[in-house]
């Protein structure tokens, strides 16, 4: 199971953070889980709606970029937000992702709202294999 | 990193400083601020020094800090002919700004209304993730708002003719290409028009304090007649759509640059030769993002005037609820400027800064134009605000431009960790300010604390004559994102 922090020290009115994974599937879920939970208490969104998206990228970072780019778009799009997501990537060139996304369209009548990402950045962007697992630092504009 | 003063409240990085450096970085600061900000803004600001084209320097403004790309406060000029645009120059919250209506109501009389008209605001503003508006559109009648911005409100009955006059641009920045839109873009941003966001973006009610006015001559140009008088601003931009078309670029520049020839210090500063097609497709793209900034902020202000019609039981005209002005934060504008003492089209790119045109100069309004133009400084919801004005030096020292709002010295999350939201809102009930927020997590990260001293900010740019000081504001009611 991967895990993510939320830095404090870099990019002072965005949100930084750091994601590891065990595999590259394990950290493209973990990073989605992360993006969730900046935009809403994720204790209080019901998992009623599924989603399946399918993305290609001429690299692994750019998969994540676009990977990430797709949640916020759908937040408002459709202002669906999704903390249940399992992620199958291939890292051969062309770089592709098929996911399974769990979640609900926000109802603000119980949903615990956090912050509105607008972007993923490529401020200090990176995804790297690190000890036998993958590592990525994303920064969101808030 | 080396930095040299120059004169009082500027400092120089010379351009040996940095290999790539094409000219020299200025930072605008007190020896204050200077030490409050951190070493993001030192390394961003000799990046963007770095970028083909550039004139002059690359700037930074009193109230900078460590952004992505550009520092927040960043202003960089380069020649059309022969410079890139970068969307990292601008953000993604493509004309962020700001807007100030004045009123003829006074604090004694919007008191005891206060809690009713912040909430009555709250409902009919909507804020907080994923928020929609009350704005039906079909796609063909929001590329009509990306190519005329305000003026399509004022013909759809969302606004008055004379709120065009009292807007950067006239509400209308000319070149938006609704074809260099995505639909992705436009999926993401149709539903939004008339909508805050969350962040930094607020909606407020604010009072003229009893030492408020520093300049009652160019105050009363302004509108602001004197101590009590309710003024309501507000800080936004072009929600979803603008946030797209950024990423939609961003990542197009990304791939793209090569081909041109360009390295960039940092991946986030990607870019393309402005006279470029790429280059051209993003100017037509942001323009009609930056449009519909003015369109989103315009519906804003109809909403405001029914909302404090409705309160108060009169007629919004006879409230007075005039636009005193709007201006971008965030945008790259195709303007013509003197450079070695021959005038030069230039692309300003200005993220997180604000245009502050002097007296005289064409493109300020007529009802301002001998006295300069507004300028709105928005600070936390605890500090306040300031109105100033352009001056003349602008145009030679900044292309034109000046600081935006405080700036801020402490991220979110160390924010969040000092306070809780629900903390803070119960603190400033007590101090006589009401809030009313989507996210309160949201509130702790707008906390005062987490931002420079305005008054500092203000101080240094009037010490530099890029803009002056004109009225002070004060904070009575907030709504937040």
């Amino acid at each position: 199971m991967g895990r993510y922090v939320f830095l404090d020290s870099i990019a002072v009115a965005d949100c930084a953070m750091e994601v590891e994974g065990e595999d590259l599937d394990d950290l493209f879920a973990t990073a989605a889980r992360a993006v969730a939970e900046l935009m809403v208490d994720p204790t209080t969104v019901r998992c009623s709606i599924e989603r399946d998206v399918q993305l290609a990228a001429p690299s692994l970072d750019l998969l994540l970029f676009d990977w990430l780019s797709e949640l916020i778009f759908l937040k408002d799009s459709e202002q669906l937000v999704f903390p249940d997501v399992e992620v199958r990537v291939s890292g051969e060139a062309p770089c592709r992702l098929a996911a399974r996304l769990r979640g609900e369209a926000l109802d603000r009548t119980r949903t615990t709202l956090r912050a509105d990402p607008k972007a993923v950045t490529f401020h200090l962007f990176a995804l790297e294999p690190r000890d036998g697992g993958w590592r990525a630092r994303v920064v969101i504009d808030i | 990193m080396k930095t040299v003063p120059i004169a009082d409240c500027v400092w120089e990085i010379p351009q040996s400083e940095k290999p790539g450096m094409r000219v020299p970085a200025r930072i605008y600061a007190s020896q204050a601020l200077l030490a409050q900000m951190d070493q993001g803004v030192f390394e961003q600001v000799t990046n963007v020094a770095c970028l083909p084209g550039i004139v002059r320097a690359a700037l930074c403004m009193p109230d900078g800090h460590w952004g992505y790309g550009f520092p927040i406060g960043g202003v960089a000029a380069f020649r059309a002919d022969t410079g890139v645009i970068s969307p990292g120059g601008i953000g993604f919250d493509i004309n962020c700004g700001m807007r100030v209506l004045r009123t003829r109501l006074t604090e004694a009389e919007v008191r005891p209304k206060l809690r009713a008209l912040v909430d009555a605001l709250f409902a009919a503003v909507p804020s907080g993730v994923g928020a929609h508006g009350f704005v039906r559109l079909g796609e063909d009648e929001f590329r009509e708002v990306m190519r005329e911005g305000s003026g399509w409100c004022v013909r759809r009955g969302l606004g008055w003719p004379e709120d065009l006059a009292a807007t950067e641009g006239g509400g209308c920045l000319p070149g938006a290409d609704p074809e260099q839109v995505s639909a992705r873009a436009l999926a993401r941003g149709i539903g939004q028009l008339g909508t805050l966001g969350s962040g930094n973006h607020y909606l407020e009610i604010q009072v003229v304090p009893p030492d408020g006015i520093h300049d009652p001559a160019v105050a009363r140009a302004f509108g602001v007649t004197g101590p009590g008088q309710v003024l309501v601003m507000v800080h936004c931009g072009s929600r979803g759509f603008g946030h797209q078309v950024g990423t939609d670029y961003l990542r197009r520049f990304d791939q793209a640059m090569g081909a041109y020839g360009i390295t960039v210090p940092d991946r986030e500063l990607a870019c393309a030769p402005f006279r470029s097609p790429e280059g051209q497709a993003y100017f037509g793209a942001m323009t009609a993002a930056a449009n519909t900034a003015f369109a989103n902020r315009q519906v804003i202000t109809h909403r405001v005037r029914e909302v404090l019609g409705r309160v108060f039981g009169r007629d919004p005209r006879e409230l007075g609820l005039e636009v005193v002005y709007d201006v971008c934060h965030n945008t790259a504008k195709l303007e013509r400027h003197v450079v070695d003492g021959t005038p030069v089209d230039l692309v300003v790119h200005r993220k997180g800064a604000t245009r502050a045109f002097g007296p005289g100069a064409p493109d300020v309004p007529a009802a301002y134009r001998d006295v300069g133009q507004p300028v709105i400084i928005g600070g936390s919801m605890e500090t306040g605000s300031a109105l100033l004005v352009g001056t003349a030096h602008a145009m030679t020292e900044t292309f034109g431009s000046t600081a935006h709002g405080a700036g801020r010295t402490m991220s979110r999350a160390q924010a969040r960790k000092r306070v809780r939201g629900e903390r803070l809102i119960e603190d400033l009930r007590a101090r006589g300010i009401v809030v009313r927020a989507a996210s309160t997590s949201g509130v702790a990260e707008e906390a005062g604390f987490a931002y420079k001293d305005l008054a500092e900010v203000v101080e240094v740019i009037q010490r530099l004559d890029v803009s002056r000081k004109v009225v002070s504001l004060r904070p009575i009611g907030n709504i937040k994102g």
